[in-house]
C-alpha cells in the first residue's frame, strides 16, 4: 500500500514532538515533510535566554540534529516557509512556490512576539525575543552599544533582561502594571524579586505605558503616554505572544485567538491539525512545554488512528530562569474568599510561599527563594489531592529529600523546617529552645521564640513538638541535629541553602560568612564544602585543588609508605596491545613495584614515588583512571553481544559510552557502575551504584547496589528501550544524587534514606529529567584531563609534585 | 668531623616567593626529608615529613587548615608550630625553626 504523506508546518518543539512520538509508535507510517522558516533544525527555545545570559551556545540547544531528519527519511525544508494551505486540493505552497501534497496535515507555526501598536518598532534596535536570530541580534548590539529597555516585567522580559545585563548592558524593564509577573507572582513574592533583580543591577520603571519609539533609523529612545522619555539603544519587545494563525485564517480554518482545535487536537478542516502554541483549546492557548508536548501525544495517537484519552487542558507551572533566583508558581496566584492560603514569609531569608488550598485541594502555588517543594506540590495541584489530613507544615515542606513521605511526622521533620510561618520559626529552632532553656508549655516556647505568637495556627504543632522533644525520645533528638562538622552549628541542608542563597563563590567565603570557629576549616568541611560549591555553581566556581584531600588533590592513590598508585582510564575495562607495553614498559622504566588488576577491571600500578607521578603519566600518554575520586570509578562491562553466544546487547560499547560521557564528574562519594549483557550479571551489575542489565530489547536498569561496607543489593529503577533513554536516565539519576545527598553518602544509604519511590516519582517527570540532565551537561563542561593538565602546567607541577634535593650549604 | 650537637646551622631551602601557599613542600637534605608549609598569613612552618602515627606515613600532601595538617593517611590533626598531635590522638613530629631573610628560605638544622 502506498504510505500516506504526512505534512508539518513548523519545525518547532510542538512539532516535532509530535513526529517523535509518531515515529515511536508507527515508524513506517507517513512520508513526512516539514517547512521550517528558521535556517535550523529543532532546537529548544526555552533555553534562549540561558544562550543570552551565556550559560550556553546555540548549537548546544539543538534538539534535534540534521542526522536525526535524515536517519528517519524526513525531508526538511529549512528556511521555507509556508504561504497558502489549500483544504479542498489538499497541498501547501511555499514561499519558494514549492506544492506538496499532503493526506494529513499538521499546523505547529508556534507564535512571535507581540509587536506593541506604537510608531517607531520598525526602527533599527527594536526586536522581540522569540529566536535565535532575535538572540544574535541582541548580542550583535551588546558589542557596540550600553543602553537597553525591555517592555515587559513578565517571564520572558526579566530573562531577556538578565541576559542584556550579562552582555554588560545597562538595561531598563518597563512595565504596564504596577509589579512583576502579575500573572504569575502575588505582590509580596513580586516584590522579593524586584529586590533580589535591582541587586542584580536591573532598573524597573512601573506603570509606564509606551507611546513611541524615537529616533531616525536607529532607535534613541522611547516615550511614555505621561510625556517622559528614556534613552536608549536597544528595545526589547516583550509584552506577550500572539500565534501565528494568518496562514490558517487564510485557508479558511476557524480562529480565535488561535487556531480552534476539539480535544484532540483536529481543525474544523477535514485531515488538518493544530498543535502548540498557535492552537487554541477550550478557549486557552499554552505557551509552555508541557502541554505542548501532552498535545503531541494526544494528537500522534489520533492522526495513526489508535485509541486514546481525549486532551482536557493543562495546569502549567512557571519557572524564572534568572541567576540567583529560585521562583516557582503554578495554579492561582490570588487570595479570594473561596481560598484559603497558607503562607511562610521569611524575610530574613528571603523565602515566601504560598500555596491557596481551596474545598481541601491545592489551587495555586507561589514559591520564592526555595522551591524544592515544587514537584511535590505541582503534583498535588494536578491530582486535586485532598489535603484535609495533612497539617500545613507537611503540605510545604518535604525538607531536602524526604518528599517520598506523604505525612510527615514530627520525627521526620527536618530541623530547618519552619514551624512558624509568621515568625519565620524553624523546628530546630523550638527544640533547642526546649532543651536549652527547659521549656514545658506551648506558651512557654511563644514567648521565648515567637512560634505562635501572631495567628497561633502552628500553636498544635508546636505541642507536638514539646511533646517529643521532651518525651522518651528524648536523646534522640537532642543528637538529631547532624552538623557538617565540629566547624560549625549548621547542617549540611542549612550550609547548602545558605550557599544557594547568598551566591557564596568560595570555601573561605562561607567559613566567613556562617561564623565557623575555625577559621580555615577542617579536613572534614573543606571537601564538602568545595563539593557543594561546585555543585551549586557549576561555571562559575573555580575549583580549590587545596581543600581535596590528598588523593584528589594529587590525582593518585597515596599508599601508607607515602608513594602512591596509578590507574590509567581504560573505558569499560577494554585495552590493546599498545596499551599493554606502554604499562609494561613504564613499570620496567620506573621500577614500579607492583602492578595488579583491579576489581574495577584496570590495571594499577602500585608504589611510585611522589617525585616520579608527572613523568610516569607522560609516558603512559593516558588518561586518569580517577581511581581515587570522588566521582564515576568504573564503568565494568562483559563481553555482551560483540562476543558472548548470551548477550543481548553491546554492553561494551555501551560501557564505554558511559564511561567517557561521566568521567571526571564530581559526585558526593565513588560511584560505580556495571554494564551486562543478561541477568547473568558478569559485570556484577546488581551491586554497582548504577547497573545495567541487557534484556532482550531493552535494558535493565538498577540503582543503590553496593560491594562494599554497605554490602547492598540493587533496586531496580526502570526498565528502557533505548541506548539513548539509558543515558538520559543515568544522567537525571546521577544529577539527583549530586544535588540531594551529603558529601560522602554513597548511593546506597542515600536511596535508603531518601527512598526509592521517590527518586522514581522524581524521575518519572519527563520535565524534571530534561532539567536534571541540562544541570548535568553543564557540569560536565567543568573538568579537565588533570594529568594532562599537571604535565602542561609548570606551576602545579611545581606546586605538587616537585621534590627539592638541597645540598648541605652553609649560609 | 667533630661532633656539635648543639650548633644548629642555616641551610638555605629556596625562594621564600615562589613557595605555593597551603600545600606542602618536600625538601630532601641528605637522609632527611623535610616539609615545608607557607601559611594563609605568609608565615614558612617545617616539619619532618613523617607523620608520628605508628604506621606512619608523610605529611606534605595532608590538607592545611590555618597552623595545622591533616595528616593525609590516618587524619590526625598535627599542629605545625610545635608539632604536636591535638586530642583524641597523641605524639608529636620533629619541628625545624623557619628563618626567612631576602627572600630566602631558611632551616635551623
Amino acid at each position: 500500500m502506498e504510505k500516506k504523506h504526512l505534512v508539518l508546518i513548523g519545525n518547532g518543539m510542538a512539532g516535532v514532538r509530535v513526529i517523535e512520538e509518531i515515529l515511536k509508535l508507527t515508524p513506517d507510517a507517513f512520508h513526512i515533510t516539514i517547512f521550517g522558516n528558521e535556517p535550523y533544525p529543532n532546537y529548544n527555545r526555552i533555553q534562549l535566554s540561558n544562550v543570552l545570559q551565556g550559560k550556553t551556545t546555540v548549537d548546544e540547544i539543538f534538539l534535534n540534529e540534521w542526522e536525526w531528519y535524515r536517519e528517519n527519511n524526513i525531508t526538511l525544508y529549512t528556511n521555507e516557509a509556508v504561504a497558502k494551505i489549500n483544504p479542498q486540493l489538499k497541498t501547501v505552497v511555499s514561499t519558494t512556490g514549492r506544492i506538496v501534497a499532503y493526506d494529513e496535515l499538521i499546523i505547529a507555526t508556534g507564535s512571535s512576539s507581540f509587536i506593541l501598536p506604537v510608531p517607531g518598532t520598525n526602527k533599527q534596535g527594536v526586536t522581540g525575543f522569540r529566536d535565535i536570530q532575535d538572540c544574535e541580534n541582541m548580542m550583535e548590539v551588546a558589542r557596540t552599544y550600553k543602553k537597553a529597555v525591555v517592555i515587559g516585567g513578565g517571564l520572558l522580559g526579566l530573562e531577556a533582561a538578565r541576559g542584556l545585563i550579562d552582555l554588560g548592558m545597562d538595561v531598563h524593564v518597563v512595565h504596564l502594571m504596577p509589579h512583576l509577573m502579575e500573572r504569575q507572582l502575588d505582590k509580596t513574592a513580586a516584590t522579593m524579586l524586584k529586590e533580589e533583580l535591582e541587586a542584580q543591577g536591573m532598573k524597573f520603571l512601573f506603570e509606564k505605558q509606551t507611546s513611541e519609539i524615537l529616533g531616525d533609523d536607529r532607535v534613541t529612545g522611547l516615550r511614555f503616554n505621561d510625556g517622559t522619555e528614556i534613552e536608549t539603544d536597544l528595545v526589547v519587545m516583550a509584552v506577550g505572544i500572539k500565534p501565528n494563525t494568518q496562514l490558517a485564517i487564510e485557508a479558511g480554518i476557524n480562529v480565535n485567538r488561535g487556531i480552534v482545535v476539539n480535544d484532540f487536537m483536529e481543525t474544523n478542516t477535514p485531515n488538518v491539525y493544530a498543535v502548540g502554541e498557535c492552537a487554541e483549546h477550550r478557549e486557552i492557548t499554552y505557551g509552555m512545554v508541557a502541554p505542548l508536548y501532552e498535545q503531541g501525544k494526544v494528537l500522534a495517537h489520533r492522526i495513526l488512528g489508535l485509541e486514546v484519552a481525549p486532551y482536557e487542558g493543562s495546569v502549567t507551572g512557571t519557572q524564572l530562569k534568572v541567576s540567583d533566583v529560585d521562583l516557582y508558581s503554578a495554579g492561582e496566584i490570588i487570595d479570594d474568599k473561596s481560598t484559603k492560603a497558607i503562607k511562610v514569609h521569611n524575610e530574613f531569608e528571603g523565602i515566601y510561599k504560598k500555596i491557596l488550598v481551596r474545598d481541601n485541594r491545592v489551587v495555586g502555588i507561589v514559591l520564592y527563594g526555595d522551591t524544592k517543594d515544587s514537584t511535590k506540590l505541582f503534583r498535588m495541584l494536578v491530582d486535586k489531592e485532598d489535603v484535609s489530613g495533612k497539617t500545613s507544615a507537611s503540605i510545604l515542606d518535604s525538607g531536602c529529600c524526604g518528599g517520598s513521605q506523604a505525612d510527615m511526622s514530627v520525627d521526620s521533620m527536618p530541623d530547618t523546617e519552619i514551624v512558624c510561618g509568621c515568625n519565620g520559626v524553624s523546628k530546630g529552632t523550638i527544640v533547642e529552645a526546649i532543651q536549652t532553656k527547659g521549656l514545658t508549655t506551648v506558651d512557654q516556647v511563644s514567648s521565648c521564640t515567637n512560634a505562635g505568637r501572631s495567628c497561633g495556627r502552628c500553636k498544635g504543632l508546636v505541642g507536638e513538638i514539646l511533646a517529643y522533644t521532651l518525651g522518651d525520645s528524648f536523646d534522640a533528638t537532642k543528637t538529631n541535629k547532624k552538623t557538617l562538622c565540629g566547624c560549625t552549628t549548621l547542617s549540611r541542608d542549612e550550609v547548602v541553602a545558605e550557599i544557594k542563597e547568598k551566591g557564596m563563590m568560595s570555601t573561605k567565603e562561607v567559613m566567613n560568612v556562617l561564623g565557623w570557629n575555625n577559621e580555615e576549616g577542617c579536613s572534614k568541611c573543606r571537601p564538602a564544602l568545595n563539593y557543594y560549591l561546585g555543585m551549586l555553581h557549576p561555571e562559575e566556581y573555580l575549583d580549590e585543588r587545596d581543600s581535596r584531600l590528598v588523593n584528589e588533590k594529587m590525582h593518585a592513590n597515596i599508599q601508607k609508605d607515602g608513594t602512591y598508585s596509578v590507574v590509567p582510564r581504560m573505558y569499560g575495562g577494554v585495552t590493546n596491545a599498545e596499551d599493554l607495553k606502554k604499562i609494561a614498559e613504564v613499570t620496567e622504566k620506573y621500577d614500579i613495584p607492583l602492578v595488579k588488576l583491579t576489581g574495577g577491571q584496570r590495571i594499577a600500578l602500585l608504589g611510585v614515588k611522589k617525585e616520579d607521578l608527572t613523568n610516569v603519566w607522560e609516558d603512559l600518554g593516558m588518561p586518569s583512571g580517577y581511581a581515587y575520586g570522588k566521582t564515576l570509578r568504573t564503568v565494568k562491562t562483559c563481553v555482551g553481544s560483540q562476543f558472548c553466544r548470551y548477550g543481548t546487547q553491546d554492553t561494551m560499547q555501551l560501557g564505554i559510552d558511559l564511561e567517557k560521557k561521566f568521567e571526571r564528574l564530581d559526585t558526593p562519594h565513588k560511584f560505580k557502575m556495571g554494564v551486562s549483557g543478561c541477568p547473568r550479571n558478569c559485570a556484577e551489575s546488581g551491586i554497582k551504584d548504577m547497573g545495567i542489565v541487557g534484556i532482550d530489547g531493552g535494558f535493565e536498569l538498577y540503582v543503590g547496589g553496593n560491594g562494599g561496607t554497605d554490602l547492598r543489593a540493587g533496586d531496580l529503577l526502570c526498565t528502557l528501550k533505548t541506548e539513548q533513554e539509558v543515558m538520559d536516565m543515568i544522567s537525571a539519576y546521577i544529577q539527583y544524587y549530586r544535588e540531594t545527598a551529603n558529601y560522602l553518602e554513597r548511593t546506597s544509604t542515600w536511596i535508603e534514606r531518601v527512598g526509592l519511590d521517590h527518586v522514581k516519582e522524581v524521575l518519572q517527570d519527563a520535565e524534571v529529567r530534561k532539567e536534571l540532565t541540562t544541570k548535568l551537561d553543564r557540569s560536565l563542561t567543568r573538568y579537565n584531563e588533570p594529568w594532562n593538565e599537571a604535565l602542561k602546567n609548570q606551576q602545579i607541577r611545581e606546586k605538587y609534585y616537585k621534590t627539592e634535593e638541597i645540598p648541605e650549604v652553609l649560609v | 668531623m667533630i661532633d656539635m650537637p648543639q650548633t644548629l646551622t642555616k641551610v638555605d631551602v629556596g625562594n621564600y616567593q615562589t613557595l605555593a601557599h597551603q600545600a606542602g613542600k618536600v625538601i630532601r637534605l641528605g637522609e632527611k626529608e623535610i616539609a615545608l608549609f607557607k601559611l594563609s598569613t605568609g608565615e614558612v612552618k617545617a616539619v619532618e615529613n613523617k607523620s608520628p602515627h605508628p604506621k606512619g606515613g608523610t605529611l606534605a600532601d595532608g590538607l592545611v587548615s590555618g597552623s595545622f595538617v591533616y595528616c593525609p593517611l590516618y587524619d590526625w590533626k598535627i599542629s605545625l608550630n610545635d608539632g604536636k598531635v591535638q586530642a583524641p590522638d597523641e605524639g608529636q613530629v620533629k619541628t625545624y625553626e623557619v628563618i626567612v631573610e631576602d627572600n630566602r628560605i631558611l632551616l635551623l638544622i
